[in-house]
């Protein structure tokens, strides 16, 4: 009965379609975050308030002053006392703080001689605009490294975002989030939603076998992710400009499973819920929380506690952002990931058994 | 004030080019038990919202309980009990929690409430049910609790949207008494039905076909001017010719 | 071998038993009525036979098979209306009708000439999304796409609940076609007046069967007088002749009340007790589906 496997996509197909407000959503929502975070995020830095710390004027630090002072991104206000860094900090006086060690001339000296040692410089940045920050911090240093081709060594001190999250690093989460969102959401609603209406019933008092009909579902799904998939990759590249030197289908290729797996998590949930509310609660309870915590999205794994970090290790998203973050950002092949892509593997296998278990093809 | 408590004139409601009521008027006397029946369609519901004051007349006049359906919505919703079949009560609370919600959203006080609520429970002799949860009742229980609480801050017309379906045939007789009981004590009684016997039990009864009122008198003469045996039997007679459906 | 045999079957959820003990066969061809109020069993029934649910004891056959060893079997043969309104109400009444032949492996064509009498009065709207038919032509489609597969076997769940009386007797004379073409149909309803227009009717109540007989046979056992009472105040009149010795019952039923009489009933005395009640009427009566139904309750 191959012909009626067809009708089955499509009468789901028209369902998706038909349903224009969840439709736009989802095509809306990743290219809304997208755009906010490639947009609200400048990496233009400009007018950069600088204050520094010295408790002598020597030659040394003059002259680093000097150069600071002329670059145009920079605007140099001043000398302040070292307890006052934070309430200028704070109330936005300035943005950043140069921290001149009080033997900065003499082991400047020392080094230019060839003495193993090196002009310390503390930096402390504001960076509650994470890309400014970022990129205040690089030009910063260049500017004060070139100062009398000195080899300083920075200390660095990031205030108020101590991971210095990217506009980049913000792709592979949202990636994470959008197909739970699409895969799993979608396909427990719309299995719940026949529950509901009553047409599941008639489902199941038909030869047709309920896997069949679930795979139906899954497909329409399965294509509309697809889609998604390549508006954001397009967006990253073209939008925020994502490197992504690893190579593009091997995250192609780990989000395909990603996919699969979503839609399994979302069979899975659609056999625990009766009414499309507890679907969409499960949804966001047990998917979306994890995800925004415990896969590294919003705070780095190595920073929770260790009960969340090894409670993590079942969150798939976690693995996935992880793969991704790694060949779009740092540019490593698929190769170089395939500890994620086996873990998220053996996830989907198991998720996707234990679902079609669970799946009874009576009421109760 | 009047005898009368409903009076409808031209009352027309129109979606776009579709006349959901098209001009109906009739007068409703109190303690009557007014039968509003029609096939499905008719546009019953529609003028039901009406003249609950939750939907605006396109054309034409209502009055309610003394207040103009067109300008006073808010006034006849306190006036008036409603009850239907599908929203009655809430499972979640108990018979007294629902006694109580109620009871505040008409506007009783604490201690009304109090003496209303007691009452109200003797009668059905539901005394002992006062701290069970309403889903745990039958549905029949369920009804008849929620017609008390419909007209437990004694309004002037009750509005009773189906509220028989699917009850057993004993407990549709309790709360036909119960009805006959508000009527005899002055309330006047609103009500649709697909159960044509309980047609005869109305005072008046009005069928409407295609947004139009057909017939309307009492049942013994609507038999009569039909020379039919039942009331059934004039509603096909009349419903039988429907152009529309819902 | 009857089309669907019950034997001793039962069903609880949680503490709520809500099939006890039902046994009952229907025959091949027959058109049978489940008549009862909510919370009867019904939909319970329906759900065990046609095996979306396990019984919790009993057993029974639909066809020929067993509803838990041959469930599959059960699956392909039956055609089954629902309670709720269940079809999708976003697609097209012809895109229903596809989805649920493309469902039972069957195309439209083969089974036209079984649901043409029904779905050619909806096939004019053959592009309306089905959630924007009437009551009465949502029961058409319903109808149609539970034939599509040219059952043995129909099951409707309560297909004239909330429709108007003009509709639910169309819907009756549908069925009484289809009882003409050889299909078995168990149908349940919750209105005693439809009780006539099946072969045999089993009047239930809290998971329980009352009785089981023709309309005739079931009316015939009412085994008391039967009186037809009227008067100006109905109301009154009720309380009244409750009063009175040798009234076992008195309930409105239409236009009369109902009066049961116990065997220490006397018309003369009754008469006498009323005679200050202003119009007062009284006739003999004959029972209907609803005073068995009021009688059994009670007992």
């Amino acid at each position: 009965m191959k012909q009626n496997f067809g009708s089955f996509i499509r009468k789901e197909s028209l369902h998706i379609l038909r349903d224009k407000r969840t439709m736009l959503i989802v095509m809306l929502i990743p290219v809304v975050l997208m755009i906010l975070f490639g947009f609200a995020i400048s990496t233009e830095v400009n007018n950069i308030n600088v204050v520094a710390v010295a408790s002598e004027r020597t030659d040394g630090i003059r002259d680093a002053v000097e150069r600071l002072s002329q670059n145009e991104y920079f605007t140099f206000k001043g000398y302040i006392q070292q307890d006052e860094i934070d309430s200028y900090l704070r109330s936005g006086k300035a943005s950043a703080a140069i921290v001149f060690s009080p033997d900065y001339d003499r082991r400047a000296m020392q080094a230019a001689m060839g003495v193993p040692t090196k002009p310390i410089i503390q930096l402390i940045v504001d960076a509650s605009n994470v890309n400014t920050a970022g990129s205040a911090t690089a030009y910063l240093q260049g500017v004060l490294l070139g100062s009398a081709s000195q080899q300083a060594m920075f200390e660095t001190r990031m205030l108020f975002n101590p991971q210095m999250k990217s506009a980049y690093n913000f792709v592979p989460g949202i990636m994470g989030l959008i197909f739970i969102l699409v895969c799993a959401m979608m396909t427990s609603v719309s299995i719940v939603r026949e529950k509901e209406v009553g047409t599941m019933e008639i489902l199941l008092v038909s030869p047709v076998r309920p896997v069949k009909i679930i795979f139906a579902k899954m497909i329409p799904y399965f294509v509309i992710s697809c889609v998604v998939l390549v508006m954001i990759l397009l967006l990253a590249r073209y939008l925020l400009g994502v490197p992504m030197s690893g190579g593009v289908w091997g995250i192609f290729a780990l989000s395909l499973l990603y996919l699969i797996l979503s839609l399994s998590l979302g069979l899975l949930v659609s056999t625990i819920a009766n009414s499309q509310m507890v679907a969409l609660l499960v949804s966001a309870m047990v998917m979306m929380m994890p995800i925004l915590m415990l896969s590294g999205m919003l705070f780095p794994i190595e920073n929770l506690p260790l009960f969340f970090q090894v409670v993590s290790n079942i969150v798939p998203a976690r693995w996935y952002i992880d793969a991704v973050r790694k060949m779009m950002i740092q540019g490593l092949p698929l190769v170089a990931v395939w500890k994620n892509g086996v873990i998220l593997l053996g996830m989907t296998v198991v998720l996707l058994g234990v679902s079609l278990k669970k799946f009874n093809d009576k009421l109760e | 004030m009047s005898d009368i408590v409903i009076s409808v004139r031209d009352l027309t409601k129109r979606f776009g080019n579709f006349i959901a009521v098209d001009r109906i008027s009739f007068d409703v006397h109190r303690g009557e038990i007014f039968g509003f029946l029609g096939a499905n369609g008719a546009g019953k519901t529609t003028a039901m919202r009406m003249l609950c004051g939750l939907s605006y007349p396109t054309s034409g006049s209502g009055m309610v309980a003394g207040y103009d359906v067109r300008t006073e919505g808010e006034q006849i919703k306190r006036h008036i009990g409603y009850m239907s079949q599908r929203f009655s009560l809430y499972n979640d609370l108990t018979v007294w929690e629902n006694i109580r919600l109620f009871a505040g959203i008409y506007g009783l006080s604490a201690k009304e409430t109090e003496v209303r609520a007691t009452e109200l429970l003797d009668r059905l002799n539901f005394a002992s049910e006062r701290n069970t949860l309403v889903g745990s009742l039958p549905l029949g229980w369920k009804q008849k609790l929620s017609f008390a609480i419909a007209t437990v801050h004694r309004p002037e017309v009750v509005f009773l949207d189906e509220p028989t379906g699917g009850v057993d045939p004993i407990t549709r007789r309790q709360f036909w008494e119960m009805i006959y009981e508000a009527a005899e004590g002055g309330t006047t009684i609103f009500v649709t039905t697909h159960y044509m016997d309980e047609a005869e039990y109305c005072t008046r009864v009005s069928i409407m076909v295609d947004g139009v009122v057909r017939a309307l008198d009492t049942p013994a003469r609507l038999k009569q001017q039909f020379a039919a045996k039942s009331i059934d039997e004039v509603f096909r007679s009349l419903a039988r010719g429907a152009q529309r459906g819902e | 071998m009857g089309a669907i045999e019950i034997h001793n079957l039962s069903k609880s959820y949680g503490k709520v038993q809500a099939l006890d003990n039902v046994s009952f066969s229907v025959e091949r061809g027959e058109l049978f009525g489940l008549i009862g109020p909510d919370g009867a069993g019904k939909t319970t029934l329906f759900r065990l036979l046609t095996t979306l649910l396990n019984p919790d004891a009993g057993s029974a056959k639909v066809d020929g098979y067993d509803i838990k060893k041959d469930y599959l079997a059960i699956r392909s043969r039956v055609g089954y209306m629902p309670g709720r309104f269940s079809l999708y109400p976003d697609l097209s009444v012809e895109e229903n009708l596809q989805f649920f032949a493309a469902l039972f492996g069957v195309s439209i064509d083969e089974s036209y000439e079984l649901i043409a009498p029904i779905y050619k009065q909806i096939e004019p709207f053959s592009t309306r999304r089905a959630g924007k038919l009437s009551g009465g032509m949502k029961q058409k489609l319903a109808l149609s796409c539970a034939l599509i597969h040219r059952p043995g076997v129909l099951f409707l769940d309560e297909p004239t609940t909330g429709v108007d009386a003009v509709s639910r007797s169309e819907f009756w004379d549908m069925l009484s076609g289809l009882k003409e073409r050889g299909i078995t149909i168990l149908v349940s309803t919750p209105y005693m007046d439809e009780a006539s227009r099946c072969d045999r009717i089993a009047l239930c109540n809290e998971g329980k069967i009352l009785s089981i007989d023709t309309p005739k046979g079931i009316v015939r056992r009412f085994d008391k007088r039967l009186y037809g009472i009227s008067a100006k105040n109905m109301f009154a009149l009720l309380g009244k002749a409750r009063m009175v010795r040798g009234v076992e019952d008195c309930y409105p039923c239409g236009e009369k009340h109902h009066l049961v009489a116990g065997h220490e009933f006397d018309i003369e005395y009754f008469k006498s007790q009323m005679k200050d009640t202003e119009g007062l009427e009284i006739v003999n009566t004959e029972p209907t589906i609803e005073d068995m139904f009021i009688k059994l309750m009670k007992r």
